[in-house]
């Protein structure tokens, strides 16, 4: 049988909302796939275009970015930046010929540790049935 | 290279059981730059924090990377210690192991292999953080607040006390706000100017306060701690001074136009005092209706007052003041009744907004407290009050409640029933809110007690017919249609932010919400600030609320400030955006997209600026920036790279 293919998931999370959100999904003891790591930022606005694009380049098959919910920005307008250069992101990923996907840009409050949970497995089966980022195998990039 | 040290901790069970930490000691110990590693047992007990004191001393260690539970829990703790062997708390990471991996994975070999990688980006991102002293500004201990109704006054009563030096602005020229028209207050119906008019008297003999009355904010400049505010005094033409309130004056005045303090009901001559118990206390001429100001016209009141207190050829004044904290209290407005077609759009005498029924049951009213109506002086027998007239109808008018509209509609009512004993008030609701305390108590007694009619239902459609006014609506409890032949009809209009709110809130650089509210930093836990450090929020002006609760937010706000005023300097985080100005092509992407005005063009050397008083570390900046050159002190884009390799290179 084929071995299952365990994705390298990267997850942005903002400090405020959804790294806490994070923290109470450990602290709930709830159960989350471990192929998404973290990586916490102040604010989901800090998830410039080119760490996104980078980070595809590198190797990874998934990105999360999770911020604070509309109107919750603790910097006040940081998630519509987000939301924003993200439906951007998208289109330009296309053009890559990576699924876009393979990006997901999640709300996730301090209170939602559950949501938290789901958000992280159901994104990872995702990536799981995406298959390997098909930039490692592209010889033009 | 930096010679770190890493301690990873067991936490008991909690990631020993499912992280095997002795393997990762091992498999970490060669890593670049790691020069020495260990595992503890409780790395945030004393002996733990010791053993981190004793390696740094015995390995001269430049940092320090503790792998144990979510840094909110003790990256304070850690940081101290190094703070006490004289390393840069900023030289400090923490790895998330616990929160965000062991109690999370059940699979020991995945949870070591992902506890492996967090404490791997720990160490790359701690390489390149730079050593960080906390941002010092000095503070001006003064507190300018805006707004003289009760909840402004509050509040600058409140900074007083405590000892600090406050400016107090109001635009109109007596300070009072809407409290100072009410007759009388729910649920105790205690008389509103007996409450009001001693703080009033207290703001103008307050040793500590500073009244700037008919005056408006022009500008404000500089930065949390040290602003510079422009306050621009219209004149009164009058020399307070001089005025010894004889009103002599008034009585030659040949111009009359509607009284703004009784809502239009009564009329005042342009040369006036606003009420009688006005602080300060002096008259003031109406530039706009007055004649005076062509001499040829008239000087009729010049010519009456004997002091000689008149003077037209005063000029405004603008005066600079350094502040370092802001109060707004700017308040409300009614929701004008002009907006109302199906009422009449304010046309018909006998269809009154709130204020004006306030002003009608005051002593100091129109009628002297007497209940007549406004078209022909009689006395109304019949009155329907018609709640959430404009309110809750997101469709065509305010989506919101404006929270005193029930309370207030029933004490009218109440109040108008024990004028008139014989009348009949009728009260038209969709729900009855009366979550204040003693307000239910209120509605109770009232509907037992006053013979209060209560309809449930809205009103479609108000019309005069003689002497009367006919009132179409619907009772949604019984289905029925219902006609009312009124003489009197009384509109509880809703809340909105005062005329201009919107002009200052450009000048002062805050938020405001979709109906024009002030924004609060945090709707339950920060309710009192606004996300801009420095401007504090008070009363009507961040939504609709009552007396109660308006000078509750005042006295809060008050206390925020007094907790700021009793630093001599204030901090801020060193993590701050910075510019790297050979890169800066000076577009000005981020000036327009800091939430805190942070940024600046310098337009000389033609690169983009950071004030790091002002800046609170989001990185909105540093992700438009086309040219990269701004950047996050310790957590720059080779940092995230560089932790963004340790997982994909895995």
């Amino acid at each position: 049988m084929k071995e299952q293919f365990t994705p390298k998931i990267v997850g942005f999370l903002c400090n405020w909302c959804s790294y806490a959100g994070a923290d109470l999904a450990g602290s709930a003891k709830l159960e989350i796939l471990p192929s998404l790591t973290v990586i916490r930022v102040m604010c989901s606005s800090r998830i410039d275009s080119n760490l996104v694009l980078t980070t595809l380049l590198l190797g990874a098959d998934g990105i999360l970015i999770a911020g604070c919910h509309p109107g919750d920005c603790h910097y006040e307008k940081g998630n519509y930046y987000a939301r924003r250069r993200f439906a951007l992101l998208r289109k330009v990923v296309e053009t890559l010929k990576i699924d876009p996907e393979r990006l997901q840009l999640s709300w996730v409050s301090a209170s939602e540790g559950k949501r938290y949970a789901e958000v992280v497995n159901q994104f990872t089966d995702k990536i799981r049935k995406l298959g390997p980022n098909p930039i490692q195998t592209n010889p033009y990039l | 290279m930096k010679r770190i040290g890493v301690f990873i901790c067991h936490c008991g069970i909690n990631i020993k059981g499912t992280v095997d930490v002795e393997k990762i000691t091992e498999e970490i110990a060669d890593y670049p730059g790691v020069a020495y590693i260990e595992n503890y047992i409780f790395m945030c007990s004393e002996p733990g924090q010791k053993l981190i004191r004793d390696v740094i001393i015995e390995h001269k260690l430049d940092g320090v990377v503790v792998a144990a539970c979510s840094p909110t829990l003790h990256e304070t703790t850690f940081q101290d210690a190094l703070e006490e062997m004289n390393i840069n708390r900023h030289q400090l990471e923490v790895a998330n192991i616990r929160e965000q991996c062991s109690w999370v994975h059940t699979d020991i070999e995945e949870s070591t292999r992902k506890a492996n990688l967090i404490i791997k980006t720990a160490i790359e991102k701690l390489k390149l953080n730079e050593s960080l002293t906390p941002i010092f500004a000095p503070l001006t201990k003064r507190t300018l607040v805006i707004g003289g109704g009760i909840a402004g006054i509050q509040a600058a009563l409140d900074i007083a006390d405590g000892g600090y030096e406050v400016l107090l602005v109001e635009r109109n020229p007596s300070i009072g706000g809407h409290m100072i028209q009410l007759s009388e207050t729910f649920p105790t119906l205690d008389c509103s100017q007996c409450i009001m008019t001693p703080k009033m008297v207290a703001i103008n003999k307050h040793k500590n306060i500073k009244l700037y009355a008919n005056s408006e904010i022009e500008s404000i400049e500089g930065f949390f701690g040290n602003f510079k505010v422009r306050i621009k005094r219209k004149p009164l033409y009058v020399d307070p001074d001089k005025c010894t309130l004889c009103d002599d004056c008034t009585a030659v005045c040949p111009v009359v136009v509607p009284s703004e303090y009784d809502e239009g009901l009564t009329w005042r001559k342009a040369i006036y005092i606003p009420f009688p118990q006005s602080i300060p206390a002096t008259f003031t001429i109406d530039t706009e209706n007055c004649l005076g100001f062509n001499p040829i016209a008239c000087t009729k009141c010049q010519d009456a007052c004997e002091p000689d207190a008149i003077n037209y050829d005063m000029k405004p004044e603008t005066f600079e003041e350094e502040i370092g904290a802001v109060i707004v209290a700017t308040g409300f407005d009614l929701n004008p009744v002009e907006n109302m077609a199906e009422y009449g759009y304010g046309k018909y005498p006998d269809v009154l907004n709130g204020l004006q029924f306030e002003r009608i049951l005051s002593a100091t009213g129109p009628t002297g407290g007497e209940m007549f109506r406004p078209s022909d002086g009689k006395v109304p027998k019949e009155v329907v009050f018609i709640q959430c007239s404009g309110s809750r109808d997101p469709e065509r008018h305010l989506p919101y409640c404006s929270r005193i509209c029930c309370m207030y509609t029933l004490k009218h009512a109440k109040l108008y029933k024990h004028k008139v004993h014989d009348g009949q008030p009728y009260i038209f609701y969709i729900d009855i809110r009366s979550g204040g305390k003693r307000y239910e108590e209120f509605v109770q007694q009232a509907v037992s007690e006053d013979g209060i009619v209560y309809i449930r239902g809205k009103v479609s459609r108000v019309y005069r017919e003689g002497e009367k006014m006919i009132v179409h609506g619907m009772d949604t409890l019984t289905g029925k249609k219902i006609e009312i032949e009124a003489d009197m009809v009384v509109l509880a209009m809703g809340i909105i932010p005062s005329a201009d709110t919107d002009k200052l809130v450009n000048i002062l650089r805050l938020n405001t919400d979709e109906n024009g509210f002030l924004v609060e930093a945090h709707p339950k836990l920060r309710p009192v600030e606004s996300i801009q450090s420095g401007f504090y929020l008070a009363g009507t002006a961040q939504g609709p609320k009552d007396i109660p609760d308006a000078v509750s937010q005042a006295s809060g706000a008050a206390a925020k400030v007094l907790a700021l005023m009793s630093n001599d300097e204030i901090s801020h985080s060193p993590i701050v955006a910075i510019v790297n100005e050979d890169l800066c092509s000076g577009c000005g992407i981020c000036v327009d997209t800091c939430p805190y005005g942070a940024r600046e063009l310098d337009i000389i050397e033609k690169i983009a600026t950071v004030n790091d008083v002002l800046c609170e570390g989001c990185g909105a900046c540093i992700s438009v920036c086309p040219a990269s050159a701004a950047q996050q002190k310790n957590l720059t884009d080779e940092q995230i790279f560089n932790m963004i390799r340790i997982y994909t290179n895995a």
